[in-house]
């Protein structure tokens, strides 16, 4: 039992028990905080996976940013926990099925490819590694990120204008 | 007299002790890990002390008056005798206060900087864990705490802490980017987002008498970098003139209104804390880490970020409180361009 | 770089836990709790609660976050660059240039639609 196999299945356990808690609970907030659970199991994996910038760029934005965005929006929705709101809907049923033929589906797929196991050694330094890549091979898809983070940002400032309306210089919180 | 030394023959002797009883490699490598984890624990437990007897008596000079005197010599056992009372304060959880979010909130806060430490050194060599990432993880981590605040806001049930937690949480989030961004401008200069590396960037002088340090190279990016990394960082730590969540003639304690107790001093624990983290960040990326004649490197270290919990401690009490929407309208207006302009320039000057 | 330097982040994490639950603990020892209704009351100023604390609140908080996290996803396109800035020359700042002009574009789009600006006036629906 190595270091590595006990981080692995315990963050298996982590993410898979947040995971399933954060659809199954009542109370939205919980299921927020659930979620963040979950984010910071991956964000594990991406460090036993020796990709540590991945890691700490998964907590900076996932936790950092969406995380608070998720709860914002819980937060700003009135009447959560009210009796009228349900859990389920009527499409419990097929839904599960859906599910369970989806997980049969990827399982098969793992199952009957061979996964090469390369010898090369992990990454020395995956930051530089990547600020190169950005900067040579990818640079076109680098570009067009900025294109459509363009793009999610005209389009979350348009829908925002329509709520709030002009500014007006002097009206209270 | 360099404790770097001293602290590697202690971890040698640990490790051959555990290595002697047949532990795998991976379990000396967590004992290690959690003695220094009580160490730094206890550390931030009498940062805490003292900064805080450091505020009041700064606070109180500032305002012509003593402040503690009576407690101790010239009131330096003030923080613990405050810290006493507050142990012996009944915990009252209102009953409305969703439990378990209400709990974990301050555990949360405090959590988020004490993970922190792990990279913040205290001199040459003297770091719990040197990670290729270190500037970045620093970032992350402390970013992990605005949830907490998000936590107690909800957490408490009540009106005061949820707008408290809401200006934070905006608050905190507005001032990411131009942190991070001044940050990258040193790092464009030191090529590795390593604390370690960063400061080693900065040894020797240039001229023969300025010192290396980042706040004087590329001059005036470095020390505008700096300026908007030391107002970022006010800002990150809810510290005046940015602390409208916490404004005591406001929102009574902000998110903190129902606490009482140790769960109230978690939260300031947490707080001081993280203004000493955010000293030593600034310390390693402007101000040379540990780089300085005669004196050895831990001395030195301390000396600069205690220097800058001082400046962060004089912003407190020198400037009035910004209004919300100056706030958000200094970060996003001014700030992010300034920061991003100053990015550029200096990725122009290396260049050139 | 080694990943095994990263098991210190659990061990301070549950280090972390551990050392507030004992605080906690050492508290309850401490103190003495007389259980009286008023005391579990929310705090609003001395006045009787009123209402609950769930009301709707203002959209702008949201909207700064949504603003956050596309300026965040920027800044971490941005890091790998920085470092490996020193190596690579002039055409990597002319790449970054291209990349900080187009989204600057995207700040001053917002500054100018007013959504930058904390007080607006309601919408009537």
């Amino acid at each position: 039992m190595t270091g590595e196999s006990l981080a692995f299945y315990g963050l298996a356990f982590m993410l898979v028990g947040a995971s399933i808690l954060a659809v199954s609970v009542r109370n939205v907030f919980h299921a927020a905080m659930y979620l963040i659970l979950a984010l910071f199991a991956v964000a594990g994996y991406f460090v036993l996976l020796n990709a540590e910038f991945l890691a700490a760029v998964q907590v900076l934005i996932y936790v950092g940013a969406v995380a608070v965005l998720v709860i914002f929006a819980v937060m700003l929705t009135t009447r959560l926990t009210d009796a009228r709101v349900r859990a389920h809907n009527e499409q419990v049923g097929a839904g599960l099925v859906v599910a369970v033929a989806m997980f049969l589906a990827i399982v098969m797929a793992m199952w009957s490819t061979s996964w090469p196991i390369s010898d090369a050694a992990p990454a020395v330094d995956n930051v530089r590694t990547l600020g190169r890549m950005l900067m040579t091979r990818f640079v076109l898809p680098f570009e067009i990120a900025s294109v459509l983070l363009l793009a999610a940002m005209i389009g979350a400032i348009v829908i925002a204008a329509k709520e709030t309306g002009p500014p007006q210089s002097e009206e209270s919180t | 007299m360099e404790l770097a030394p001293v602290v590697d023959l202690v971890r040698d002797a640990v490790t051959g002790f555990l290595q002697s009883l047949g532990l795998p490699a991976f379990v000396i490598d967590m004992v290690l890990a959690l003695i220094s984890a009580s160490l730094i624990a206890g550390f931030m437990a009498v940062l805490a002390l003292a900064f805080v007897w450091v505020e009041r008596k700064v606070s109180a000079h500032i305002q012509n008056r003593l402040g503690p005197m009576r407690v101790g010599w010239h009131g330096v056992l003030q923080t613990l005798a405050d810290a006493l009372k507050l142990l012996q304060k009944e915990d009252i959880r209102p009953a409305a206060a969703d439990r378990w979010i209400w709990w974990w909130a301050p555990a949360v806060s405090f959590i988020a900087v004490f993970a922190a430490f792990i990279a913040v050194p205290f001199g040459e060599g003297l770091v719990v864990r040197d990670f290729n990432i270190g500037v970045i993880y620093i970032v992350a981590i402390t970013t992990f705490g605005v949830i907490s605040m998000l936590m107690a806001g909800w957490g408490s049930n009540n009106k005061y802490s949820l707008l408290g937690g809401f200006r934070s949480a905006a608050q905190v989030v507005s001032y990411e980017v131009p942190m991070i961004l001044a940050i990258l401008s040193v790092v464009m200069v030191a090529g590795s987002l390593s604390m370690m590396s960063i400061v080693q960037a900065q040894e020797g002088t240039m001229l023969g008498f300025i010192p290396n340090w980042f706040i004087f190279r590329h001059f005036p990016f470095g020390l505008i970098a700096f300026i908007v990394f030391m107002i970022a960082g006010t800002a990150e730590t809810n510290r005046t003139p940015f602390d409208l969540p916490e404004a005591e003639s406001e929102l009574v304690a902000g998110f903190a209104t129902e606490y009482s107790g140790m769960k109230y001093a978690m939260f300031y624990l947490a707080e001081y804390s993280a203004m000493y983290v955010m000293a030593a960040m600034g310390t390693v990326l402007f101000l040379g880490g540990w780089h300085g004649p005669f004196l050895p490197s831990w001395l030195w270290f301390a000396a600069k970020t205690v220097l800058l919990v001082c400046v962060l401690i004089w912003f407190r009490w020198t400037f009035p409180r910004l209004r919300v929407d100056q706030l958000m309208e200094l970060s996003w207006k001014f700030l992010i361009p300034v920061a991003f302009i100053n990015l550029l320039a200096v990725g122009l000057w290396s260049v050139l | 770089m080694d990943i095994s330097s990263y098991s210190a982040v659990p061990i301070f994490l549950g280090f972390g836990v551990l050392f507030v639950a004992f605080n906690y603990f050492l508290n309850s020892l401490v103190t003495r709790n007389v259980a009286e209704p008023q005391k579990y009351d929310s705090y609003e100023c001395g006045e009787v609660p009123e209402g609950s604390a769930q009301i709707q609140y203002n959209v702008r908080y949201f909207i700064f976050a949504l603003i956050f996290v596309l300026f965040d996803v920027e800044v971490i396109f941005i890091i790998p660059w920085a470092v490996v800035y020193k190596d690579l020359g002039m055409f990597a700042f002319v790449e970054m240039v291209l990349f900080l002009l187009i989204l600057i574009l995207g700040l001053v789009y917002a500054w100018r639609k007013g959504v930058l600006h904390w007080f607006t006036r309601p919408v009537e629906h």
